[in-house]
């Protein structure tokens, strides 16, 4: 399985990182490669045999849904690029 | 000597005695970090906070003192930690002051211990050999005997093994995903546990690949990484994966005693083309065991071979949707946008100006192996050979094993830049020993025990039962008095 430009570029889009065009063949190039790796999979029988869900057999917890912290607005926001009047500020989405 | 070549033990004791206080240990250990920036290993120092600390500790002397009180440490770069920059190697969080604590670096100061700073480390976790890191490379304290080429301390948690080395610190935090501590410990002849998966809380570190992550000890012994781990280890609300078990006395584990236990030696990890000193050290290793009374049983875990691929399908899928959180919109790095930018420009330019070449590789390959039409071929496939490799170990355990021993590493270190042309892969190939591990769950612990004929560094990996860390810590303990392994890096920086 080899990916090509164009795969290589979906995936870019997908993953929402920015590839030059003139990038794409090196990346597909390096991509291909360890899907090449990667298909040694195919060599073992799979059949019948569960795909693991969680690594120690344990049940996931359950907590009570109950509010238990927040109301720090400030500090959420304290990290952000660019925040302003309480909100995450980001370019305009809806036209 | 300096105290800050001091074990954890060793220290405990000269406190408790009022040999020394914590401020004259945090101030030895200050100084040898501020005498080695040539490693690159303390990219945030922060003695305002260690001294702070000590200060704290040393009024804290007697009852109301934790098992770690007055202990300098360092902290990898991947725990959160409160007020204090934690980017994880990453431009893309550069300048992140988190508003909290990681939960064990919480425990950890609530045990007493001091904060010296945070530790280089490969981006995001991702590489073997700390050369992916915003910060640079780290620069291994130990040198081939008749050269001066800088060498790789191993990775990811390359600034931790360094710093534990070079005596900066007594002991450090690292993580591991897929070889992370195990690596590194082995590549700077120092100790490193990961522990079972959910011994340790997840909760505050940054995420890599959620089922394969777990924190744990980098230390100068088999003693410290027992008194480290008790600290670390233990139930978290805040992490429904973390276990709700009690902890055992790790340190009291530590009988020397391993009459009778069983000891496999599994036979698929004699590689093809594994170097003869490898292959030597680990005849060794079975030896003393033998002579520590253990019988040794060979065994097959027959599907070792694929867990690399298997690995390097699962840990870039989690990845690929843990790291879809930096979008350049809550915190860290936000690319500077053009007239006419949207929402979606502002994400890819953040994201490609943010992470480094190996982040965006294995995010791209994650997305690729989730995407529709290949979750099954790829992702679905990887998980059941994850099953497989699983029940490999839950066969050996049922037949009465109670350790494994392998190599750690493939090799001993390498140079820096000296992987910079080989593929991807090539690096990959360097985890063969640990992945295993990871992929199963189990807790696992390098040790260091002997040098190749360079004079670097080379460990052996003892393999426990899940849950049994308490049990694996003693099988090392044995192995360490066994090798006897002394040498220190000698001091060129």
């Amino acid at each position: 399985m080899s990916i090509d430009i164009d795969t290589a570029r979906k995936v870019a889009k997908l993953a929402r990182i920015r590839v030059e065009e003139a990038d794409l063949p090196a990346l597909a190039g390096e991509l291909s490669g360890i899907l090449g790796f990667m298909a040694q999979l195919n060599e073992v029988n799979v059949t019948g045999i569960e795909p693991m869900t969680s690594v120690t057999p344990m049940r996931l917890k359950r907590r009570a849904d109950q509010v238990t912290d927040g109301g720090y607005q400030d500090r959420i926001l304290s990290n952000a690029p660019d925040a302003r009047e309480g909100f995450f500020a980001v370019p305009k989405v809806v036209e | 000597m300096s105290l800050s070549s001091l074990t954890i033990a060793a220290a405990r004791d000269g406190l408790a005695t009022g040999d020394f206080t914590s401020v004259d240990l945090t101030e030895a250990c200050l100084a040898a970090i501020d005498g080695a920036d040539a490693l690159n290993t303390f990219v945030h120092k922060t003695p305002d906070i260690a001294l702070s600390q000590a200060r704290a500790a040393d009024g804290r002397r007697g009852s109301g003192a934790g098992a770690l009180n007055g202990i300098p440490l360092g902290i990898k770069d991947l725990y959160c930690t409160k007020g204090v920059a934690s980017q994880a190697a990453s431009n893309i969080l550069k300048g992140f002051r988190p508003e909290y604590e990681s939960t064990v670096t919480r425990q950890l100061w609530d045990a007493g211990a001091v904060m010296l700073g945070k530790l280089n480390m490969d981006e995001f976790a991702m590489g073997s050999s700390n050369e992916t890191s915003a910060y640079g490379n780290v620069v291994s304290p130990w040198r081939r005997s008749n050269d001066s080429t800088a060498l790789t301390p191993g990775g990811s948690s390359g600034g931790s093994a360094a710093a534990v080395a070079a005596d900066l610190c007594l002991a450090a935090t690292g993580t591991d995903t897929g070889g992370s501590i195990r690596q590194p410990a082995a590549f700077t002849g120092i100790v490193g546990i990961k522990p079972t998966y959910g011994r340790c809380s997840r909760w505050g570190i940054v995420a890599f690949a959620s089922s394969l992550d777990q924190a744990g000890p980098m230390t100068k012994t088999v003693r410290d990484a027992a008194i480290l781990l008790q600290a670390m280890a233990g139930h978290d609300p805040k992490d429904s994966t973390s276990a709700d078990l009690a902890v055992p006395d790790f340190e009291a584990a530590l009988t020397g005693d391993i009459r009778g236990k069983k000891i496999g030696i599994p036979r698929e990890y004699r590689m093809e083309g594994m170097p003869v000193e490898i292959e030597t050290l680990w005849t060794d290793g079975v030896a003393m065991m033998r002579d520590a009374g253990a019988e040794i049983v060979d065994i097959s875990l027959p599907h070792t071979k694929y867990a690399l691929p298997a690995y390097y399908v699962i840990a870039p899928a989690e990845a690929s949707s843990n790291l879809a959180r930096y979008d350049g919109v809550r915190y860290g790095h936000r690319a500077r946008l053009a007239a006419g930018d949207g929402i979606t420009q502002m994400y890819e330019k953040t994201r490609a100006e943010g992470f480094g070449k190996e982040v965006q590789r294995r995010i791209m390959i994650g997305t690729y192996v989730l995407s529709a039409g290949f979750y099954d071929a790829y992702y679905n496939r990887a998980r059941k050979v994850r099953s497989l490799i699983k029940r490999d170990f839950e066969l050996v355990f049922a037949i009465g094993i109670d350790a494994i021993l392998t190599p750690a590493t493939p090799s001993a270190a390498f140079g820096l830049g000296e992987m910079a042309d080989a593929d991807p892969v090539a690096m990959y190939l360097n985890d063969v020993f640990t992945v295993t591990v990871n992929l199963a769950g189990l807790p696992g612990i390098a040790v260091p025990t002997g040098l190749d004929h360079q004079g670097l560094p080379l460990g052996l990996q003892l393999i426990g039962r899940p849950w049994d860390e308490a049990g694996l810590l003693n099988h090392a303990y044995v192995l360490e008095r066994a090798a006897g392994f002394v040498s220190k890096p000698a001091k060129w920086w």
